[in-house]
Order: structure tokens, then sequence, then C-alpha cells
């Protein structure tokens, strides 16, 4: 079920009743889901991807767009009649119910030609369970599992009636580093085990990045960009999106461009043709210095931090808008590293200039 | 640490001090007079030590009349009150507006006097050489015939009390159980939203497990409160409540130990113990059910 969304838009009255001016928590959103394809809605808190969320789930009414699933317009819909499975943030599983009560929960609600007997809930409820993988938990309660459990207990009782989308609200936030791990990748296999359209709202660029088919960048209720993770990445559309993405995160450096030269401090350290002269900020990812010791750009030397399979250099730069630069290399290029200065060449496409104004992405090229 | 127990115990000093002669000793001095027969308040002197108290109280027509009482009490204000804060608390939760308000108005018989609440019932249901009562008056309106529901017939005197005991109990009940509708997480309520949950069995299946701990909290604490009712009946129908036939358990332990026919403490005793044993049967039925039916 692919799901459209049409110049979305939610504003909420102020809550600071001195403000007459509402707040708008999403802008305008136009967006179509691909069927059977998981969207992450990526931004940070307060970016109005859960109301995003809430709006494709019918538990809030946009003020203005319309919301389509397939061809069906949901947007006046009530949620109970939109088919769709929300996951909660804390997972809202009924405390007093053991997994299997929880799991029957919404077949129960039945009615009419859609009643089903004992038997074939029962038998829905198992294979809700054993897709999840907690058909052995059956008869325990909530409070005797541990999150990791619950969640998918969640993700059963939300997949339990077939729904035509599932949308999962911080799936992960509740989890410690390791079963987060593991429970994306469960969440990947079972959408694509289900086929079922799936959304789910993350502040964790990583999570993000590495399960979606496509991610939403949002910001201040307005989408920054949409796309591939990888695409996402290798292509920012302004300062946000490039800041957003990656661990560690971006280096920005406040920068000009001068006789299609790029000028960071006093260092003349990539050509760049295709712009005027101008001031920009230019951000550069991690992985993309090269120790060199003609490297155009000097940088005075903080530390050298060993992480196993690669190195991180912390350095200074005049230039630099972070007190630190930090960047990425691997370990064999270590060993130029000495002294109170290290230089460093770019690698011309991790580097990404920006407007100083707009802060929108200004394409240039390297040569 | 074996070393320095003294000091814990000096510590602890003041407050099992206080507990030892407020709450131990009269405990201890409670049972032991409930076992002395004949025991003479004046001359501190008494015959002999056996269950004849126990004997005599659960004889006396005056005690069976205050047990049959409070036991009616009892049955018929607990669960009423606790549905009837239930169905306002719902109410109560559901609107959003004039929500304080009502909250206030309905949290006032709380902090208002018991006498002064007494009076007001009096106006509303005594006959006087110039009123009818405001009651009977409706009743009138109605068609009906007056009746007395101060000195009148039993059962028009246990409706009062009954009423007013209700009455009297609902707001904290009410503000008990409001906070613990409020208490429940709103997330709930939006899984069942999705899931085409009908109302009655979002009440039956979420609301109610819900805030189970505390509606139990509730009618323990009801039981063991309306067990103990004694001022109520005071404020209605005076302090000779045997002449009124309302007296209750712990009227009755008073009376023998203050009242006209005072002077009693073995019988008071014994009433005492009696009751106590009552409300621990109760309190323990209770608890055993809540074992069973009680969630979370």
């Amino acid at each position: 079920m692919k799901v459209v969304l049409k110049n979305l838009t939610k504003r909420f009255p102020n809550r600071d009743k001195r403000i007459h001016e509402d707040v708008v928590a999403v802008d305008n959103f136009d967006f179509e889901i691909p069927d059977g394809k998981l969207i992450g809605l990526l931004g940070p808190s307060g970016c109005g991807k859960s109301t995003t969320l809430n709006l494709i789930s019918g538990l809030e009414t946009p003020t203005s767009g319309r919301i389509f699933f397939g061809e069906d317009d949901v947007t006046d819909l009530p949620p109970e009649n939109r088919g769709i499975g929300l996951v909660f943030q804390n997972y809202a599983l009924y405390p007093h119910l053991t997994v299997r009560k929880n799991i029957l929960f919404p077949l129960e609600n039945l009615k009419g030609e859609q009643k089903l007997s004992k038997e074939e809930m029962n038998a829905k409820a198992e294979e809700a369970a054993r897709l999840v993988q907690i058909e052995n938990l059956m008869d325990r309660k909530p409070a005797e599992m541990s999150g990791g459990q619950q969640q998918r207990v969640a993700i059963a009782r939300a997949l339990v009636k077939r729904p035509r989308v599932l949308l999962l609200d911080e799936p992960l936030s509740n989890l410690d580093a390791r079963l987060r791990l593991q429970t994306r990748e469960e969440i990947r296999r079972i959408q694509r085990e289900t086929g079922i359209t799936t959304v789910f709202v993350t502040h964790d660029q990583e999570e993000a990045m590495s399960i979606s088919d496509r991610i939403v960048v949002m910001k201040e209720g307005v989408v920054q960009q949409i796309g591939e993770p990888q695409e996402v990445y290798d292509h920012p559309e302004n300062l946000f999106v490039a800041k957003f993405l990656g661990t560690p995160a971006i280096n920005v450096f406040r920068g000009k461009v001068e006789g299609g030269r790029l000028i960071l401090g006093e260092d003349d350290v990539l050509p760049v043709s295709g712009l005027s002269d101008r001031e920009v900020w230019v951000g550069i990812r991690p992985e993309g210095f090269i120790p060199r010791e003609d490297g155009p750009l000097s940088c005075t030397l903080e530390a050298v931090e060993v992480m196993g399979r690669d190195t991180s250099v912390v350095s200074r730069h005049a230039a630099s808008e972070n007190e630190t630069i930090r960047s990425i290399i691997s370990t064999e290029e270590r060993a130029g590293i000495r002294g109170d200065t290290v230089r460093f060449a770019l690698k011309p496409y991790k580097v990404f200039l920006f407007d100083v104004e707009t802060e929108e992405k200004l394409p240039f090229r390297a040569e | 640490m074996k070393k320095n127990n003294w000091k814990a115990w000096i510590y602890l000093l003041p407050a099992v001090l206080f507990l030892g002669v407020f709450m131990v000793y009269p405990l201890v001095d409670v049972f032991v007079y409930s076992l002395e027969e004949g025991y003479n308040s004046a001359s501190q002197t008494f015959w002999g030590t056996g269950l004849y108290n126990f004997s005599y109280v659960l004889h006396d027509p005056y005690f069976l009349q205050a047990v049959k009482n409070t036991f009616i009490l009892v049955i018929i204000t607990v669960p009423l009150s606790t549905g009837i804060a239930l169905l306002i608390s719902l109410g109560l939760s559901s609107i959003s507006k004039v929500k304080e308000l009502f909250q206030t108005v309905y949290f006032l018989p709380y902090v208002t006097n018991t006498l002064a609440v007494g009076l007001v019932f009096m106006i509303l249901f005594k006959k006087t050489a110039y009123s009818e009562g405001l009651v009977n008056l409706l009743i009138n309106w109605f068609g009906g015939k007056s009746v007395d529901f101060i000195t009148g017939p039993y059962w028009a005197k246990m409706f009062v009390l009954c009423f007013y005991t209700v009455w009297v109990v609902m707001p904290f009940k009410i503000l008990i159980l409001t906070s613990a509708l409020a208490s429940v997480n709103k997330d709930y309520y939006s899984a069942a939203r999705i899931d085409a949950t009908p109302p009655w069995r979002v009440f039956t299946r979420i609301t109610l497990p819900m805030i189970s701990p505390m509606i139990f909290y509730l009618v323990i604490t009801g039981f063991i409160g309306a067990f103990k009712a004694y001022s109520d009946a005071v404020a209605l129908f005076g302090t000779d409540l045997n002449a009124a036939g309302m007296n209750t358990m712990v009227g009755y332990i008073y009376d023998m130990l203050y009242g006209n026919s005072g002077g009693y403490p073995s019988y008071a005793s014994a009433a005492a113990l009696i009751l106590f044993a009552v409300v621990l049967t109760i309190t323990c039925i209770n608890l055993l059910v809540s074992r069973k039916r009680v969630s979370v």
C-alpha cells in the first residue's frame, strides 16, 4: 500500500497563551511513500516527525492537506478505520494482560463479518508471535519481559490485524545499545517478510540510515531532504542535513571562494570551479581527510585516538566553526602523524559548500 | 556493628516511646480489661478473670442493634459511595472546560465540619414546629406523605444515615479516583482507539484494571472507616443513640466508657476487641479477593 501525503500541514495553538501565533508542527509535507518500503522520519526533537506519524495514524487531524492510502483518501477517517498498526514509543502493552491476550486484543474487537472464531484468533496470534519470535513467551506478562521482548510483543500486536501501514514511534529509543542493533535488524526483517509499508520515527540518524529504504530529514516542521540514506549522506541539500547525518559529525568551516580556489583561513585547499568569489560554509566529512606531509590544510594536532580499525585525529584549525576537527583515517595512515602540526589533503567528493545566508548547497566541480 | 546498636536504639527512642505509650500499652490494656470481670474503675478492683465481658456484650440487645446498624451501613455505603465516586470521576475526567470548578465543588464536603454538615442535614430532613423539612416538602410536592426521618421509622433513619455517610466519604474517593484516572497513560487509550475498541470494553478491559489498585485501596479504607462510624450518627440523631436505635459499634464502645451508662471499661474493651476482630476478618477477606482480581 503506497501512502501519499499531499501538502500536509498541522498547526497547534501556542502553549504560551500570550502568543497568538500558531505553532506549525508540520509544514506543507509532500511525499509519496512507495508500496512495501521502510521509511525513516528523521530529525531532532520538536521537528514534527512524531506529529507526521500521528497524522498518518489519524490520532491527529491535519489542519490542511490530504492523506491517501493507495487510492483511498483517509484524511477524514478515524484511526480505527484506516487499517494501521501503531507501535508506541513506550509500547503501551496492557500490563495486566498476558502476551497472548495483548496480541489477541485487537482481534477481539472485530465485529460483524470480520468477527473471528476463537481458533482463528488464536491461530493469527500465534502466527504474529512466530513472526517476531516470541511464541514461547505467550503466557508471560509484559513486566516479566525485557525491553526488547516487549518491543516484539508491541510489533506483533500491531501486525496481528495485517494493517495496510505499520507505524513505529521511536521504536528503539527504550532499548540499550546492543539490543538496539539487534532490534533494528529485526524490524528490517519483519518488514521484508510482511511487505507492509512501514514508517518509523527516530532522532538517531544511524538508526534511520541503517535500515531505511528512504529517509526523510525534517527540521522545524519542514522537510529538508528525502532520499536513499547513502544519497542523502553523500549529497546533503543544505548545511542542516549535512550536520545532522553522520557520526562523527561533519566538520564545518567558514571559508571563501577566490578565483576558483577554496580558501580555509590561509590555506588554499581545493580547486573549485563554477562558483563566483564569495564566502561559504564548508562541510568536510571526517573520512574526507588524507594525512599527507605536503597537504594544503595545516592543522594543530591535539590528539590521536586509536579505535582499532580506524584512527581518529583531533586537531584545530583557525577557520573551523567547532573547537576541534575530527578526522577518521585508516590505521596505516597514522604512521606519518607526529609533532605539533598535521597536514591534510582533502577528498573533493567529501567536501560540501553551502551558501552563508541560505545554507543551501552550492554545486561546484573540483578541478 | 553490634557495638553501635545502642546508638540505633537511641535514635529510635522518641518514636518507640511514643508508639509504646500511646499505641502498644493501650492495646495491651484493652486486652487486659476485657478479661477482668466486674472491674470497678473507682476502686480499680475486679472479681476474677474470664470471658464474661464478651458474653455480656454479645447478649446485650443494644450491642446487637449497634452491630446490625454498622453492618447495614457498611454493606450499603461502601459499594454505593465507591460506585458513585467512580461515575463522577469518569465524568470529571471526560470534561475539560470547567473541570476545576466541578472538582472543587465535589471536594467541598471533605473540608466541611461534620457537625455543620449534620446541621444542614437536619434542615433537609428534620421536622420542626415550623417546617416539615425540605425533603418532606419535596415528597409532599409529589403527592407523598411526610416521613419523620430523624425520630421516625427505622428504615427512614437508616436511609438518612447512609445518605449522609455516602455524601461525606465521596469527596476523598473522587479525589483519589480522578487522579488515578489521570495517571493512566494516554497511549493505552490511543492504542485501544487504533484497535477499534468499543468504549465499554475500554472501560472494563483497560481503565478498570489500571485503576484497580486504587479502587481496592478505597474499598478497604472504606470498610474500615464505615465500621468505625460514630460521629455521623451523633451529628444526625444526637448523643443518645441507643434510645434512637441508631447506635454503631464505636458508639456502643463510647457509651460504655463515657455515656449515660458509662463506667464499664471492661465491656467497652470486649466490644472493641470484637470490632477489631470483625474489621480484621473483613480486611483479610478483601486482601484474599484482591489478590485474584487486582492487577499490576
